[in-house]
């Protein structure tokens, strides 16, 4: 059965550009670069890595990577700049700088759809779980359990171990879990 | 960008940046103490936050300033008399009721702010005013849920939150005053005219307050003189703590 894809916009955007983009094998190889808080996400499926680009300087080349923080006092920026440095270096490209670029501001719809199932399966919530308030923000109760699949839950921290998540506890299986706020 | 617009731009970042930081530090100071585990987790969370937009307005000052100096040189490298934040930021950390009712009027400032900056023809300040109401929507929240249920809880409870609204309630009206940068800016279409916000703030503020069936206050008493480097005796301690590390290790990595 062909199944059709009801991709965001800003993901279909995104692909896009990955896909077309000179460097796509540049694109592969920081697949390797992970949030250091949440291990399971590439700086890709986190849709913080904004782009690559490849300049040519006289006889060397440069390579110039933009990333844009999720909250605007993610700790992790330092340490994903050094990574990104790192396994750019590892890989034969010696001179490399990153730019990290504020606008547009980041929003949780350019995680990839990958980088939601491996949320889920590592036991956090993605953004899609759960309905927001009439505010549009994090709802007091039904984000889904990553662990057993129910609605039956209720907040118990507007901010979670980290600034993009929020923290719940499952009403049906008791264990807790971070909610990754939709922003 | 014409010198005057660009010298003036730095001062507004670097005031920006200075709410921002000294109100982060004030936060901060809550971690490990606050009243329960995930509300400890929170206010680290909220602390975070500022000192990240601290850190843009300072990035984009040093910028401007192209005279070597970096975000540190400006949060670490500045006394008092230098700094140029609001003096509701640099009230000490008090208790938990005190410093609720001080984050609400920040909170409630930065709801009502942002979205004008967020018009800034200053790119640079439009993009940090976008990430920074994303946020403050969640800070909002949190404070005006605790004001709510201190506010309105017990006997001890209420008291303690009425006397951190009248004692605060004389350095809110700094918030909304113009002075010439500003005024340049504003017209410029740069910077935002607080002065034309306090009605909306009030507003806000009167109706949580007026819920958590605390007093709003008269307009009896005004402090005055952050924007001027006149501050009271409270940044410098403030500033002693948060900047000693950097200036007995300077240039330190790590
Ligand atoms: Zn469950």
């Amino acid at each position: 059965m062909n199944e059709i894809s009801l991709m965001p916009e800003e993901q279909y955007q995104r692909l896009q550009q990955r896909n077309a983009a000179d460097v796509k094998e540049l694109w592969d190889l920081l697949d390797q670069v992970k949030d250091p808080e949440v291990p399971v996400l590439s700086i890709w499926d986190l849709g913080i890595l904004r782009d690559i680009e490849r300049i040519v300087e006289g006889e060397g080349e440069r390579i110039l990577i933009t990333i844009t923080p999720t909250y605007s006092g993610c700790p992790a920026m330092d340490n994903i700049s050094t990574d990104v440095k790192k396994a750019l270096n590892e890989a034969g490209y010696p001179d490399v700088t990153v730019k990290m670029s504020l606008s547009p501001a980041w929003s949780s719809e350019w995680m990839s759809p990958e980088g939601r199932k491996n949320l889920r399966a590592y036991g956090i919530a993605p953004p899609e779980d759960a309905d927001l308030d009439e505010d549009g923000l994090t709802p007091d109760a039904h984000a889904q359990c990553p662990h057993c699949s129910s609605r039956n839950t209720r907040r118990i921290s507007e901010f979670g171990s980290t600034a993009c998540k929020a923290l719940f506890q499952c009403n049906d299986c008791n264990e807790p879990f971070d909610y990754f706020k939709k922003i | 960008m014409s010198d005057a617009i660009k010298q003036a731009t730095l001062e507004y970042a670097t005031r920006l940046g200075d709410d921002s930081v000294v109100l982060g530090h004030r936060i901060s100071e809550w971690v490990s103490y606050g009243p329960f585990l995930e509300e400890d987790i929170a206010y680290g969370n909220v602390a975070l936050d500022y000192i990240g937009r601290a850190r843009m307005y300072y990035t984009y000052a040093a910028e401007l300033a192209d005279d070597g100096r970096t975000e540190d040189d400006f949060a670490y490298m500045r006394s008092d008399r230098d700094y140029r934040n609001l003096l509701l930021m640099e009230m000490p950390r008090g208790d938990f009721a005190y410093s609720q009712v001080r984050q609400l009027f920040a909170d409630v400032y930065a709801t009502v702010m942002l979205p004008e900056l967020l018009k800034s023809k200053d790119e640079t300040l439009a993009a940090i005013a976008a990430k920074a109401i994303k946020e403050t929507k969640y800070h909002l929240r949190r404070s005006r849920d605790w004001v709510l249920r201190l506010g309105d809880g017990t006997e001890e409870s209420h008291k303690r939150t009425q006397k951190a609204v009248d004692q605060l309630w004389g350095y809110t009206h700094e918030l909304f005053d113009m002075d010439e940068t500003e005024q340049l800016l504003a017209d410029n279409g740069i910077g935002v005219d607080v002065s034309k916000l306090r009605d909306a703030w009030h507003a806000m503020v009167s109706s949580i307050l007026t819920e958590a069936t605390i007093t709003v206050p008269e307009d009896s008493w005004a402090v005055r003189g952050g924007r001027t480097g006149y501050h009271t005796e409270n940044l410098g301690h403030m500033l002693t703590e948060m900047q000693i590390v950097h200036r007995s290790h300077p240039g330190c990595q790590w």
